[in-house]
């Protein structure tokens, strides 16, 4: 029956109940045949639905390519901030031996403590990769289920919370996030 | 009437230990003194309804009240403390939903020690 969800036996058992018919249509009715093709079709039809409804080809286009772009700005925030607070502290070993005044090496520990925020930023970052991986796995279990693998179990996993929809964690240009100066003009339109 | 940071009250909201120990630090390289520290919204509207804050600095990302949502809550209370969101959320959506909420500024992460005393500064005055 339409919408009906099937297992992959009764799948198989429904072709199987078609070809033993029409290898003996003597023994059958060809109405008989005809509705278990009719039957058969309608079980195409109803996965192929379901197939499309699991939705993965943007996991390949979009979920995998975003994940790896996330991992890849915290491997280049991390050795941003690395380079920052190394040039920081070696400078301040420079200017403790050259005598220097207490300012210098002020300015060099405030580097120091702007370069930490990328602790903040990869954290969330790599939050973010960790959904991209759990919807992964989400569609992944519902592709299978589809396909009759997992057979009368719903193993999906729960869905997720039900997060606030501006909370996307950080964005680069690219994403469509905005710079310092492009936040102060939007402001300073109100 | 012009703020003394010696004196001046300032709360700092953010789940990240790291990012409130840098603010934190910037804030005391810029003269201020008395800070005050909230791990999420929830606490610091806690705080902010027992004592009088000069100024807030809040992240946005934060269970279970986001910084958003603290700022809401605090306009809703009729307080005008003034608000200063530090998020890396930085899209256009983003800075209208904490403009209408009654954010006084917002800076984005990662941000240096001079655009966060700039924007005080555009906050509060010089000091």
């Amino acid at each position: 029956m339409p919408g009906e969800s099937y297992r992959r036996d009764q799948v198989v058992s429904i072709i199987n109940s078609v070809i033993s018919k029409i290898s003996q249509p003597q023994e059958h009715s060809v109405d008989i045949i005809r509705q278990e093709i009719a039957n058969l079709k309608d079980m195409l039809e109803d996965l192929r639905s379901q197939l499309s409804m699991t939705d993965v080809r943007n996991v390949h286009a979009e979920h995998i390519p975003s994940a790896t772009d996330e991992l890849d700005a915290v491997a280049g925030a991390t050795e941003a901030a690395t380079m920052t607070i190394m040039d920081a502290c070696e400078k301040i070993l420079q200017a403790q031996q050259a005598g220097a005044g207490d300012d210098a090496i002020e300015g060099e520990v405030t580097r120091i403590y702007e370069a930490c925020t990328f602790q903040d930023i990869t954290g969330q970052r790599i939050g973010k990769v960790v959904r991209t991986l759990k919807t992964i796995d989400e569609k992944i279990h519902a592709l299978l289920r589809t396909i009759g693998d997992i057979a009368g179990e719903d193993r999906l996993p729960p869905a997720p919370a039900n997060n606030d929809s501006l909370l996307n964690g950080p964005s680069s240009v690219q994403q469509g996030g905005l710079s310092q100066d492009e936040i102060d003009r939007l402001l300073g339109s109100f | 009437m012009p703020i003394n940071p010696q004196t001046a009250n300032i709360l700092v909201v953010d789940d990240y230990k790291t990012m409130r120990l840098v603010i934190r630090n910037l804030l005391i390289q810029i003269g201020f003194r008395n800070i005050d520290e909230a791990t999420d919204g929830q606490m610091a509207f806690g705080l902010i309804q027992d004592k009088a804050y000069d100024l807030v600095i809040s992240d946005w990302n934060m269970e279970p009240m986001t910084g958003l949502d603290l700022l809401k809550s605090v306009r809703a209370a009729n307080m005008n403390t003034p608000f200063i969101m530090v998020t890396a959320e930085s899209k256009t959506e983003n800075i209208i939903a904490a403009k209408q909420a009654g954010v006084n500024n917002y800076i984005v992460k990662p941000f240096s020690a001079e655009i966060l005393k700039s924007k005080m500064t555009a906050v509060l005055g010089s000091f």
